[in-house]
């Protein structure tokens, strides 16, 4: 009962969090000094003065903002995130689309960071003080300090010029029909922006598991354990794994908001069209539509991060199970 | 006074912070001389007397480099100043203001917190038109939540120990006791969050200079020398993303070793280590 109401409260914060980024977006979106009619109708000249303004009288721009965020909310309740100008589609067509790209892009990324960096971070932990673990830890740091697009594009001069293994940008091979395009096309041109963003991610699940396995390495119980007579190996398959891997997980959930945010550079870099360079190319060209549905896009996805932790906490933690 | 690990812990703090300097002294008094275009030495490979090599207007790329970092370390040094300034002036307030205020405010920074930095720093600059104003704005007002949520905890910490309930009790008001007692207080952390938010706001300023919201043409800023490099770097001019993407490492990274040292020192159990 009360994980249950645990997961409620969570549950009823992140919709009041979701609902102040709504009116945050629409705000930004609201005092802009682009004109959503300039925008939409661009150069086209032939348009009158009346047909503006009945544009106008149609979208609803002369109503009060909270009439207008209302609107604009219930349309994107029901799936209508409006008209993308560039693209001439609806909204929500692009990002389903998109989203698989990144997803492709994202999920492997998150998977080999988080597995890379528990391993990392165990290595140091168990070697503390020792020359491997500074060397872990001290590139966990420097790893911090390089930007995510310039690490991008050391690999591409590396691989993709230098060396010609690898293709410099794109998706897919230009020139081939988008039906031909084969499972292997698509995996060799993700290889580089996989890289990026796998390594990008590494040093921050390196430095929390080493933190919390130094934790778990020095206590109480760990040090019975070794009077017993249980091997280093022992010691961290038995006690460090069981007792860092959950707040590791959940720290590894939490990342998906810089996860997203990586995505949008390695996507740039490489021009792999996911989300990251949609939102970009409509950032730069004035889409309104399609920027306020990425955005709202990437706070549903931090939120369901953070959401997966918490469930999975409260799932597995034999701690709360208790209660 | 000091031991022998808090003394090197100095030695660092000065040494990194006077190479940081002479960059940024080069950067002042460098002339403009070398950045005329000259089409007679465009292109030309890293050499002793281009060591960063040129580019394709014939510009030296260390000149180039070392005076766009002094853009890159300005933008990220207010843009951090706003930072820490917000976060102070939010922590404060939840800390001593009553529990609707501190949920409030507290609830703020999980809202900041639930979207990725890029994207609110895109968002931003993309609603004031982009520019320094952009970036500054962006980068300032995106990166106050974690420093706030530490000085309000600090503040609460502390708000019901006895120097202050006396304060309170000698009728002083709640400017006072802030500025006298809590502000004191709190500076090693503020200063020490400042300094570690300023590698971030200027890996922030790259990025998105880098994806063409932020600076432009006129305000040659390191993300930008980047972004124009792109273009050359499939015809082999490696030159132009190398070097003054590996000098803004070394430089966030000295900036980042200087927050880190810096916090080690404020902290005093660090002395009997």
């Amino acid at each position: 009962m009360n994980k249950i109401h645990f997961m409620f409260c969570k549950l009823c914060r992140g919709i009041t969090l979701l609902l102040g980024l709504s009116i945050l977006t629409f705000t930004l979106m609201y005092n802009s000094p682009i004109d959503p009619i300039t925008a939409y109708i661009g150069g086209d000249v032939s348009i009158t003065l009346e047909q503006r303004e009945a544009l106008y009288e149609q979208w609803g721009l002369n109503q009060p903002p909270h009439v207008q965020y209302l609107h604009w909310l219930e349309n994107i309740v029901q799936g209508d995130m409006g008209y993308s100008k560039i693209h001439r589609k609806p909204v929500s067509a692009i990002i389903g689309e998109r989203f698989m790209a990144s997803i492709l892009l994202m999920g492997p990324a998150w998977v080999l960071s988080g597995c890379i960096g528990f391993f990392l971070g165990t290595l140091a932990a168990v070697k503390q003080g020792g020359w491997v673990d500074k060397m872990i830890t001290w590139f966990a740091y420097l790893q911090a300090s390089v930007p995510t697009f310039w690490l991008g594009l050391m690999l591409l001069i590396v691989f993709s010029v230098w060396l010609r293994w690898l293709p410099i940008g794109i998706s897919v091979p230009i020139g081939v029909a988008a039906e031909e395009v084969t499972m292997a096309d698509r995996l060799y041109h993700l290889i580089l922006p996989l890289a990026t963003l796998s390594i990008i991610g590494i040093a921050n699940t390196t430095m929390h598991t080493r933190e919390k396995m130094q934790e778990v390495l020095s206590s109480e119980y760990v040090l019975f354990a070794k009077t017993r007579g249980e091997s280093t190996w022992q010691i961290v398959k038995n006690h460090g794994l069981r007792n860092s891997l959950l707040p590791v997980i959940t720290l590894q959930f939490a990342y998906f908001g810089e996860l997203f945010g990586g995505s949008v550079l390695a996507e740039q870099v490489f021009s792999y069209p996911g989300l990251g360079s949609t939102l970009t190319e409509a950032g730069l060209k004035s889409d309104m539509p399609l920027l306020m549905g990425i955005v709202l896009i990437s706070a549903v996805f931090v939120f369901s991060g953070n959401m997966f932790g918490d469930i999975i906490n409260i799932l597995v933690n034999p701690r709360l199970q208790e209660e | 006074m000091f031991n022998n690990h808090r003394k090197k812990l100095v030695f660092n703090i000065i040494g990194t912070a006077l190479i940081l300097g002479t960059l940024i002294v080069l950067g002042i008094f460098l002339s403009d001389e070398s950045l005329i275009s000259s089409f007679a030495n465009k292109n030309l490979t890293p050499s002793w007397q281009h060591p960063f090599g040129t580019d394709w207007m014939g510009r030296d790329m260390l000149v180039r480099t070392i005076k766009g970092l002094r853009i890159s370390l300005s933008v990220g040094f207010i843009g951090a100043f706003l930072g820490a300034g917000l976060a102070t002036i939010l922590g404060i307030i939840a800390g001593i203001g009553s529990n609707k205020v501190d949920e409030f405010i507290v609830w703020l920074v999980d809202l900041f917190m639930g979207l990725p930095h890029l994207i609110f720093i895109i968002l931003i600059s993309f609603m004031v038109g982009g520019g320094v104003k952009g970036v500054v704005l962006g980068v300032g007002l995106t990166h106050w939540p974690i420093l706030t949520r530490l000085v309000r905890n600090e503040v609460r910490n502390i708000r019901h120990s006895e120097y202050i309930a006396i304060s309170r009790n000698l009728g002083k008001s709640n400017f006072f006791i802030v500025r006298k007692h809590l502000l004191p207080h709190l500076l090693p952390q503020i200063i020490v969050g400042f300094l570690l938010l300023f590698p971030h706001a200027i890996i922030h300023e790259a990025a998105i200079t880098f994806l063409g919201f932020g600076l432009s043409v006129q305000t040659p800023s390191i993300g930008l020398i980047l972004s124009e490099a792109v273009k050359y770097i499939s015809i082999g001019k490696w030159w132009l993303a190398v070097f003054p993407g590996l000098l803004l490492v070394i430089v966030i990274k000295s900036f980042d070793d200087i927050g880190e040292e810096c916090r080690i020192l404020a902290n005093p159990f660090s002395a009997n280590e």
